[in-house]
C-alpha cells in the first residue's frame, strides 16, 4: 500500500505495509540511515525522532499511524534553532564515543529543550533516561544539554 | 586479554617486505607506503588500484590542494583511535591539522601489521611506530624542498604544513612539494629525527572526534548503514543452544511470505562445531531468510518453526552452574596456576584468618549496534563491509572457510557502534558471507536484539573461593583463591581463568591461585578488560574484607602489600617486550586518590564508620576503595554510594586516579574513555547478568538486560598522573576497579558485603 508521509518538511511516498515501523521506512525505504536500530521495542531510544515535535520511538511506530503528522529526524533537526544548538554543543563538548546512540540522544535532548529551555538535572534525568548510551557518555550528554541551553555545564547534582 | 586469540590473516604470507617506500599517487602526491617491522621495497601500487588523488595503501597522502589524508590502521569502536592515530602521525609530519583528513585502512597485514582494536593495545603498540611514519614524511618533504632550492636539507625547517629555508626566506607548502617528495628515498625509520615532546602541538590537544560532525547529522558511517547495489537483506536464525543442529523447518511456508526472496539452511562447518570454541567462532547451523527489506525478512523469520537437535547442553542452567561450583569449591582444584611459599602452613599459623566467596555472573557485551555485516561473494572473491574489531581474523576465517586466498577477501572496516570485545569474533562476518554465497547476491545480515543477547561469546562467570592470613602487624602474609569457572578438563574457556601474575601474586610470600572448570553451554570471549573486569571485583572486594578484619585502612593495606617502590620484570607478551610492573607507579595512584577523594576527611569508609549500618535512619552513605593494574595502566578509584531503606543503590560519585604514562595523546578522548569505562562498570554491578536456562540465555532485550541509564550515571572525577613513562591504552583499565570500589562502598554504607553480582537490593534493605 502507498503512504505519503512528511519527513523533514518534504512529502515522501513509500509503498509498504501499514504495520512497517517508521524506523525501517526511514532507513531502508527512504535511505535515511541516521535513525538507528537498537532494540525494536522502544527500550533504548536509538531510533528517537520527532512526531509533531514530540520525541517518539520510530521502531514501534507503524507507518499507518503517522498520517499527516510531521516527522523530524536527525538529518533534519539541524534546520531547527534548538536542534542546531544541540548539535553544536555535542561537537563542542566532544560527547561521542562510538556515536551510535547519539542521533537518538540529540533528538531527545532537542525535544527536552524545546519544552524546557532551562532544564534542571532532574529534568534531564527524566527526559533522557529512555536513551541508552552503551559507552556511557552520560556525563557529557548532561553537560552538552546545559551548554545548548546556555547554562553553566557543571554537574550540580548533590553528592 | 586473551591475546593469543587475536590472530591476523592466516595466509597473508607475512613476507616482511615493504619497510618504507614512496610512490606517486594518481593525480600527483606523496604516498608513504609503510609497514613495520619490515625491510624491502614497496608493495606495487598496481596491486592497490588508485582512484584519482587517493589510494589506500599508505598512512599519509598529500594532494596538491594541501589536503593531508592520514590512514588509520586500526578499527574505530568508540575508543577514539581514528582521531588519536592521525594526531600522532600529523604531529611528527608537522601537518596543519585543519588540512588533515582521515581514512580507515582496509585490511592489509603486509602493509599495516596487526590491525585490531583490543586489549587497549593500539597506543602502546603503535605510538612510537606512527611517530616515525609521520617523521619520515616530514623528512621527505624537507628533502624535496631542499633539492628544489639547492640548499642543504639541514638548513630547512617546518611549521604547520610548510617547509621553510630561513636563510633565504623561502617557503613551500606541503601540497606544492608532495609530488617531488614522493620520489625522495625514504629515510631509515630507526634513525629518523623525532620531535621533542615539549614542542608537541597536536599530540596532547583535546581534538574532537574526526567523525563527530557526521554522527551529529546522521550520516551513514556505521556498518549497519552500508548499502551496496543489488543488496538484499538477511535474517539468520540460529539454534538458541550453541552448536545445535538443524533438523527441519517450514521453509516453503516462509518462502511464500511477502518480500521474501529465499529461505535456506546454512550448515555448520568444523570450525563452528561445539560449544567450547573460543571467540573465533566459525559457521554453525541456522536458517537464513533473505528478503527485499530487513523488516520483511524479520517478519518472515518470526514465522519460522525450526526443529533443532539442541545437543548435549540443553539441560544447562545458571542454577546448575551454581550447584556445580559449590561442589567443586569443596574439592581440590583441577589446575594450580601459581603456588608460592606454603599457603596451608601460613594460613594455619596466621593469627587472623579470613575466608569468603565472591561470584560474578555471565554478562553480554551488548554493543548498541547489533551484529551486522554486508557481504558480496562472487567469482571466487569476497567483498565485505563489517563493523569489526578484528578484521584480519575475519579475513582469515572467510578465506579458510571458502578455501580461497586471503588476497581474494577485501574487508572494508566501518565505524563500529560499540565494540567491548564482541566484535573481536567474526561469527557475524562468516554468516553474512555464507548467506551471500548461497543467495547469489550481496546481502546485509542484521541481527535483532534478542539474537545479539542470545548469541554472544559471553564474559564467563567466576566463583572465587578465598582464604587469607594476616600476621600480628596486620599485614597480608598468605592468600589462596580457588576459582571455579568455565572450562573442560584443564582447558579453560576464553577469558575465564586468571594469570599467574594476578595481584597480589609476586608481592606476598605465600599464595596459591588455582582453578576448577565447569562445562558451559555457550561460547565465551573477551569483554572490555577481560578477566580483569571480574577479578578486580573479587580480589579487591575480598582484600577490603581482609583489611577491615585487620582494622586497616584498605589503602594502607594495599600499600603494605605493594611495599617499597620497585620494578618487577615481566616476561615478553604476545606482541613483544612488556614494560615492568612498577609498584611505585601503583603506590602513586593510591596515594593520589586518597587525597583527591577526601578519603580521610570524609570519614565515610568502612573503618571510619566502624562497620557501617549503624546509622539509625535515613540514607546510608559510604565510600569504598579499590585499585587495579591491567592493560599497562595503574588505577585507583574511590566510590561514594548511598543505599536507601529499600536497598536501592545510588552511585553518587567516583574519583579516579590513573597512571597511563605520558603524553595523553588526546585528553578529551582519554577523559571520555575513563568516565565511560567507570560508568560501564557501575552499570554491570548494578544490574547485568545473563541467565541461562535450558542451555540458552533467557534475556531477550534491554528490559531483561538493563544497561546503565542517565538517571543512574554517577559523577566521575578523573586525574591523570603525568608520569614519564611511554603512553598506554585507555579503553579498558579504568573499568575493573570501580566494581570493587562500589561493592566496598556499599559495605561502608550498610555493613553488608556484596559477594555476589549484580548487587541485590533485597539483601540491603533495612530490617
Amino acid at each position: 500500500m502507498s503512504y505519503t508521509i512528511k519527513v523533514n518538511g518534504t512529502a515522501r511516498t513509500v509503498d509498504a505495509d501499514g504495520d512497517t515501523p517508521l524506523l525501517w521506512v526511514l532507513r531502508d525505504l527512504l535511505d535515511m540511515k541516521g535513525t538507528k536500530f537498537g532494540c525494536g521495542l522502544a527500550l533504548c531510544g536509538c531510533c528517537t525522532v520527532h512526531l509533531d515535535g514530540s520525541p517518539i520511538r520510530a521502531c514501534v511506530t507503524p507507518l499507518a499511524a503517522i498520517g499527516s503528522k510531521e516527522i523530524t529526524t536527525i538529518e533534519g533537526v539541524g534546520e531547527t534553532a534548538t536542534g542546531k544548538k544541540v548539535q553544536e554543543a555535542w561537537l563542542a563538548l566532544d560527547v561521542m564515543q562510538c556515536g551510535y546512540c547519539q542521533a537518538g540522544q540529540i533528538m531527545s535532548a532537542t525535544a527536552l529543550l524545546n519544552q524546557k529551555p532551562q532544564p534542571s538535572d532532574q529534568d534531564i534525568d527524566n527526559a533522557m533516561s529512555g536513551n541508552i548510551c552503551r559507552c556511557a557518555t552520560y556525563t557529557r550528554i548532561r553537560a552538552a544539554i546545559k551548554q545548548a541551553a546556555g547554562m553553566p555545564t557543571a554537574d550540580t547534582r548533590e553528592v | 586479554m586473551s591475546t593469543e586469540n587475536i590472530r591476523d590473516d592466516a595466509g597473508a604470507g607475512l613476507s616482511r617486505r615493504s619497510f618504507l617506500a614512496a610512490s606517486t599517487a594518481a593525480g600527483g602526491g606523496l604516498l608513504l607506503d609503510f609497514s613495520f617491522p619490515t625491510v624491502a621495497p614497496a608493495v606495487a601500487p598496481a596491486a592497490h588500484p588508485a582512484a584519482a588523488g587517493g589510494t589506500i595503501n599508505a598512512y599519509i597522502r598529500i594532494t596538491p590542494d594541501d589536503t593531508v589524508t592520514i590512514i588509520c590502521k586500526n578499527p574505530e569502536i568508540g575508543q577514539g583511535i581514528k582521531t588519536a592515530f592521525p594526531q600522532i602521525i600529523a604531529e611528527e609530519l608537522d601537518a596543519d591539522w585543519k588540512n588533515v583528513r582521515t581514512e580507515m585502512a582496509v585490511v592489509d597485514q603486509a602493509k599495516y601489521g596487526a590491525q585490531f582494536a583490543g586489549g587497549s593495545f593500539s597506543i602502546p603498540m603503535n605510538y612510537d611506530a606512527l611517530r616515525r611514519a609521520g617523521a619520515a614524511g616530514r623528512q621527505m618533504l624537507m628533502t624535496a624542498a631542499a633539492k628544489s632550492w639547492g640548499v642543504p636539507v639541514s638548513e630547512c625547517s617546518t611549521t604547520a604544513g610548510v617547509v621553510h629555508h630561513e636563510k633565504s626566506g623561502r617557503s613551500l607548502k606541503y601540497g606544492e612539494l608532495a609530488t617531488k617528495a614522493a620520489a625522495v628515498p625514504p629515510p631509515d625509520l630507526k634513525t629518523v629525527a623525532l620531535k621533542d615532546p615539549k614542542s608537541f602541538r597536536i599530540i596532547g590537544q583535546a581534538i574532537g572526534g574526526v567523525d563527530s560532525p557526521l554522527i551529529v547529522t546522521g550520516k551513514p558511517i556505521f556498518g549497519i548503514d552500508t548499502t551496496v547495489p543489488g543488496m538484499l537483506y538477511a535474517v539468520f536464525e540460529k539454534c538458541p543452544v550453541h552448536g545445535g543442529k538443524f533438523v527441519s523447518a517450514n521453509l516453503d511456508e516462509v518462502k511464500a511470505l511477502k518480500g521474501v526472496r529465499n529461505v535456506f539452511v546454512v550448515k555448520a562447518d568444523d570450525a563452528g562445531a561445539g560449544p567450547y570454541v573460543g571467540m573465533q567462532m566459525g559457521m554453525f547451523d541456522g536458517v537464513a531468510v533473505v528478503a527485499d527489506t530487513w523488516w520483511q525478512a524479520n517478519k518472515a523469520a518470526e514465522k519460522l518453526q525450526i526443529k533443532w537437535d539442541k545437543g548435549p547442553h540443553a539441560d544447562h542452567s545458571s542454577a546448575g552452574y551454581d550447584r556445580q561450583a559449590a561442589d567443586l569449591a569443596k574439592k581440590d582444584p583441577v589446575k594450580v596456576v601459581r603456588s608460592d611459599g606454603d599457603h596451608k602452613k601460613a594460613f594455619a599459623e596466621a593469627p587472623l584468618k579470613v575466608e569468603a566467596s565472591y561470584y560474578y555472573p555471565v554478562v553480554s557485551h551488548a554493543p548498541l549496534e547489533p551484529m551486522n555485516c554486508t557481504a558480496d561473494v562472487r567469482d571466487g572473491k569476497v567483498e565485505i563491509w563489517a563493523p569489526t574489531q578484528n578484521p584480519g581474523a575475519g579475513r582469515g576465517l572467510v578465506a579458510k572457510t571458502l578455501g580461497i586466498p586471503p588476497e581474494n577477501v577485501t574487508i572494508h572496516v566501518t565505524r563500529c557502534g560499540g565494540g567491548f570485545g564482541r566484535r573481536l569474533s567474526s561469527d557475524f562476518i562468516i554468516q553474512s558471507v555464507m548467506i551471500s554465497k548461497q543467495a547469489g547476491a550481496p546481502i546485509k545480515l542484521l541481527w535483532d536484539r534478542r539474537q545479539d543477547l542470545q548469541h554472544d561469546m559471553y564474559r564467563p562467570a567466576g566463583y572465587h573461593n578465598f582464604s587469607a592470613g594476616v600476621d600480628k602487624d596486620g599485614k597480608l602474609v598468605t592468600l589462596r583463591n580457588h576459582l571455579v569457572t568455565f572450562g573442560i578438563g584443564e582447558k579453560f574457556n576464553d577469558s575465564a581463568t586468571f594469570s599467574p601474575t594476578e595481584y597480589p601474586a609476586r608481592l606476598i610470600p605465600n599464595i596459591e591461585l588455582a582453578a576448577s572448570p565447569i562445562p558451559f553451554a555457550q561460547p565465551t570471549g573477551p569483554m572490555r578488560a577481560p578477566g580483569s573486569n571480574g577479578f578486580a571485583y573479587a580480589f579487591q572486594g575480598f582484600l577490603d574484607e581482609v583489611a577491615f578484619a585487620a582494622k586497616k585502612d584498605p589503602m594502607d593495606f594495599n600499600l603494605a602489600i605493594l611495599g617499597e617502590p620497585r620494578v618487577i620484570t615481566v616476561p615478553p607478551g604476545p606482541f613483544g617486550p612488556m614494560p615492568p610492573y612498577d609498584t611505585g607507579r601503583f603506590r602513586g595512584v593510591i596515594e593520589a586518590v586518597r587525597e583527591k577523594s577526601g578519603w580521610n576527611k570524609a570519614g565515610l569508609h568502612a573503618l571510619a564508620r566502624q562497620g557501617g549500618g549503624k546509622t539509625p535512619s535515613g540514607p546510608r552513605t559510604g565510600m569504598g576503595f579499590a585499585c587495579y593494574y591491567c592493560h599497562l595502566g595503574y588505577f585507583a578509584e574511590v566510590v561514594k554510594a548511598t543505599v536507601d531503606d529499600q536497598g536501592a543503590v545510588r552511585v553518587d560519585k567516583v574519583w579516579v586516579v590513573a597512571d597511563v604514562g605520558s603524553p595523553i595523546v588526546n585528553p578529551s578522548g582519554a577523559l571520555n574513555q575513563v568516565q565511560g569505562g567507570v560508568l560501564d562498570g557501575t552499570g554491570q554491578a548494578l544490574g547485568l547478568a545473563i541467565n541461562i536456562e535450558n542451555g540458552q540465555a533467557t534475556n531477550t532485550n534491554f528490559h531483561e538486560y538493563p544497561l546503565l541509564r542517565m538517571n543512574q550515571a554517577a559523577q566521575v572525577e578523573v586525574h591523570f598522573l603525568p608520569t614519564n613513562f611511554p603512553p598506554t591504552g585507555l579503553g579498558e583499565p579504568a573499568l575493573p576497579p570501580v566494581i570493587a570500589a562500589l561493592a566496598n562502598a556499599v559495605f561502608a554504607a550498610t555493613g553488608k558485603r556484596v559477594r555476589r553480582l549484580p548487587i541485590n537490593p533485597a539483601e540491603l534493605k533495612t530490617a
